[in-house]
């Protein structure tokens, strides 16, 4: 009995110690989790955010879309091609290794070979090391968005990934499938290090004692990271107390979790952008011009955002949001029913006509009821159109095929810029060059294509936003998709946390600075 | 005895020929894995490249004929999204859906017995009446809700209860056990109850009724004649025959159980079978997705044969049958 009341004793203690030492333990819940410890297997939202977690790049945004100096403390533009990267001293990697130059080339050769990142990176020839703390970063041509894609470039620790693996596999191998080194490894210079990872199910990193950034504010010792799929269980997670951080924030639940006394919201305009291209291949009528501005006129997209996403979004009439170098503040929602069935009767199609129309219904917020508001105003203006929705994993493979006459797509670029848009979703659909990957409306514009390229060598930025802009306005005049809105970005957590300073519209928060109060 | 169980073996291994080609023959309707493994950006001819990789390019005939060889070989191909061999990712997640349907099996158990012996003695009682009325409530309530009601309640409003997960558990010989940690069972309550609550007003019904049919029999009124104390008779002997249907319902309601894990898991974040099952529909993991459907496949197919040899061997109304 005595015995018994002992093990008792030392268990209570033992349980409470536990809860004194994960006092600054930071618990957060996102729909999802990295993939895999090796942040070149996947270019996606989830893996960049890992990616900021235990990893620093070169340089990063700020929250006002400018460039923050992180491992290179500062740069210049030596020529047209290059462009002088300086970096910090005394950075240390989780393994111990030193930070310098040859890791920065290294992990720049390593994204040039990355299934995901080699597109991105196609325009650079690679790094040059100058000596230990200097790197020349070179394109092939002058390219305007180097520094985008410096925000990219987290530099891995070469020493730690070279060499073989237990099972005689190159160290730095990167595998989409299957076991790697990287997969399970890692070593970067980032705020965190990953202590236990059970994919899916619970990722835990420990702040790094030598982290470089000692201006860093960020004060939480550990950090928990658990995917929750379940929209309402991951609010429920936040608004009980067991998670002190939630992204992201299902629209629906807004106002109960800014009712709620232990939390608060954030949300922010995004740069996703949802649209419905209008295939001219397939249709005739599509290539008409004037059928699509009516299409564009009969778009209540207002409404859209109003009554369905309940303003959780930011109404769109054109690629780019406001911030990116080809926002044009004259191009506004021009919804105007009336305009719409003129436009109709001018084209010759007062009749109107019947046509098919594909969307995923769990891709995007609310994916399915905008496609079927969508399908109800084109009634107004005598276009029957017959929808088809399908879960995201069976979309894609329709969408590519151009099954229908109209599809839904939303776009993120990659770049954080406005040329991404278009070299995506509305450059002629080129097999070569891969422009115009997603452009399942098959519009093609010479003029536009012309000029989307032309930005992309043109490093006087003043110059380049202003062919941008001209290319939103032709894409406007020429009704050339149907714009929707800009999705908001959202995140909550519970009062003691300083959130504010910590997100920003790419929807990297950086965790490595937040302030638990 | 011998040629019976022969038969029955030869079928099972049938089945499971059969529910391996229609596991296999959906999965291309599921959704491509690659998109999932790959950024939108990248390239047809890179995703083409990976396909063809993974062997996914293939005729259907040799894809089938390559996993069946493997499967025979104790290898059901890799998870996609673990980057695992799927069989390792399903043995990993299977003792936190047994001890979800073992405590709710317990929990059924438990409370539908008492309750349901006692409505059908006491059929007039308000607590009977009341019982009725909830259970028909309960009947058409989806787990889902129940599940979020539960969540609400119990952990956004109260606060008693962790509204998600698993919490701490202990590896015991290589099994995740969330039994012998106070934190541990304490996640288990919502979920359990969630999960129970779909047979619960079930079996109270079956057992109430057939209890009523057993009470107006002969032997029970002879038993009363006989002057038996009135315990005897409900628990012993009126019971014990109560017991016999609802066994073999009780089978196969224990598969409905295991279904309608994926909906509770899904809602708890589980870390389960069946959460992992809805995860990997929505990733396209399709080498996953056939793994578990064999491995439940298998699980149901071997329960069922041994029950049936087993159900052969005591059933003395089939061995009598048989002799004749």
């Amino acid at each position: 009995m005595k015995k018994l009341f002992i093990a008792f004793l030392v268990l209570v203690v033992v349980l409470s110690f536990g809860t004194v030492a994960s006092a600054k333990a930071l618990k957060v819940a996102m729909d999802a989790d990295p993939v895999s410890l090796d942040p070149h297997v996947q270019l996606s939202g989830g893996m960049l955010q890992y990616s900021h977690i235990c990893f620093d790049p070169l340089v990063r945004w700020t929250k006002d879309m400018k460039f923050e100096p992180r491992l290179a403390a500062k740069w210049e533009r030596i020529d047209d091609l290059t462009m002088r990267f300086y970096l910090r001293e005394g950075v240390k990697f989780h393994s111990g290794n030193t930070f310098t130059a040859k890791d920065v080339k290294w992990t720049i050769e390593r994204l040039k070979i990355s299934q995901d990142f080699k597109g991105l990176f196609e325009p650079f020839v690679g790094a040059k090391v100058i000596d230990d703390y200097t790197v020349d970063i070179i394109t092939k041509k002058p390219y305007a968005l180097l520094l985008n894609m410096a925000t990219y470039i987290f530099p891995m620790d070469s020493e730690f990934y070279t060499g073989t693996d237990a099972s005689g596999q190159p160290k730095d191998a990167i595998v989409k499938i299957g076991p790697s080194f990287a997969l399970t490894n890692e070593s970067g210079t980032g705020p965190y290090r990953v202590t236990y990872r059970e994919q899916g199910v619970k990722n835990v990193f420990q702040r790094f004692p030598e982290y470089w950034d000692k201006m860093s504010p960020g004060n939480a010792d550990e950090f928990i990271l658990t995917p929750i799929k379940n929209d309402a269980t991951r609010v429920a997670a936040l608004l009980s107390g067991d998670v002190d951080f939630i992204m992201p924030v299902p629209p629906q639940d807004y106002a109960r979790i800014e009712k709620d006394k232990n939390s608060k919201l954030i949300a922010m305009s995004g740069s996703r952008i949802i649209t419905v291209q209008l295939n001219q291949k397939r249709r005739p009528e599509f290539a008409n011009k004037m059928v699509r501005q009516a299409i564009v006129y009969a778009t209540n997209n207002e409404g859209i955002v109003e009554k369905i996403m309940k303003g959780t979004a930011t109404v769109a009439a054109q690629q780019a949001p406001i911030g990116f170098a080809g926002y044009k503040a004259s191009l506004v929602p021009r919804y105007d029913l009336k305009k719409a069935k003129d436009l109709m009767k001018e084209a010759g199609y007062e009749k109107g006509f019947e046509c098919t129309m594909i969307a995923p219904n769990n891709r995007y917020v609310n994916d399915e009821k905008i496609a079927e508001a969508f399908a109800s105003m084109l009634a107004k203006i005598n276009i029957k159109v017959n929808l088809k929705t399908m879960p995201k994993a069976q979309y894609w493979d329709q969408f590519d095929a151009q099954v229908a006459d109209m599809q839904l797509i939303g776009w993120h670029p990659d770049t954080e810029d406005s040329a991404n848009y278009s070299e995506f979703l509305v450059m002629c659909p080129n097999k070569e060059t891969g422009y115009g990957q997603y452009n399942s409306g098959n519009y093609c514009n010479p003029k536009v294509d012309e000029m989307v390229l032309a930005s992309q060598t043109e490093t006087d930025l003043k110059k380049r936003s202003e062919i941008l802009q001209e290319v939103e306005q032709i894409l406007y005049d020429d009704a050339a998709y149907v714009p929707f809105h800009w999705q908001n970005l959202s995140w909550a957590g519970k009062k003691n946390l300083r959130m504010e300073p910590i997100v920003n519209v790419m929807n990297f928060p950086y965790f490595g600075d937040l302030v638990i109060e | 005895m011998f040629a019976f169980a022969v038969r029955r073996i030869t079928q099972a291994i049938v089945v499971m020929l059969v529910i391996s080609l229609i596991g296999f023959a959906i999965k291309h309707e599921i959704g491509d894995p690659v998109r999932d493994i790959v950024g939108v950006s990248v390239s047809v001819a890179e995703r083409e490249a990976l396909r063809d990789k993974l062997g996914l390019n293939d005729p259907f005939i040799m894809q089938y004929a390559r996993f069946v060889k493997d499967a025979l070989h104790g290898d059901l191909g890799h998870s996609f999204f673990f980057k695992k061999p799927a069989l390792d990712v399903i043995t990993a997640k299977a003792p936190a859906t047994l001890e979800l349907v073992f405590v709710s099996s317990l929990i059924i158990i438990f409370v539908s017995i008492p309750i349901g012996i006692y409505t059908a003695i006491n059929p007039k009682n308000w607590f009977s009446r009341l019982t009725m009325g909830v259970s028909i409530v309960g009947v058409s309530i989806p787990v889902f809700l129940t599940a979020i009601i539960l969540i609400y309640i119990f952990a956004v409003e109260l606060h008693w209860l962790p509204s998600y997960g698993r919490g701490q558990t202990i590896n015991i010989y290589g099994w995740e056990s969330g039994f012998f940690t106070l934190d541990g069972l304490k996640h288990l309550i919502l979920p359990s109850i969630a999960l129970s609550s779909i047979m619960l007003p079930l079996f109270i019904r079956l057992i109430r009724s057939e209890m009523m049919e057993v009470l107006e029999t002969e032997y029970v009124k002879f038993a009363w004649a006989k002057g038996l104390s009135k315990y005897r008779i409900w628990l012993l002997h009126a019971f014990k025959n109560t017991l016999l249907p609802v066994i073999t319902v009780g089978g196969v309601q224990l598969g409905i159980l295991i279904a309608f894990t994926i909906l509770t898991e899904t809602v708890f974040q589980w870390q389960g079978m069946g959460f992992m099952f809805l995860e990997a529909v929505e990733r396209s993991d399709t080498a996953l997705l056939v793994a578990y459907l064999i491995v439940v496949g298998a699980l149901f197919v071997v329960v069922n044969t041994i029950v049936d040899i087993i159900y052969g061997l005591v059933n003395p109304t089939v061995r009598i049958t048989g002799r004749k």
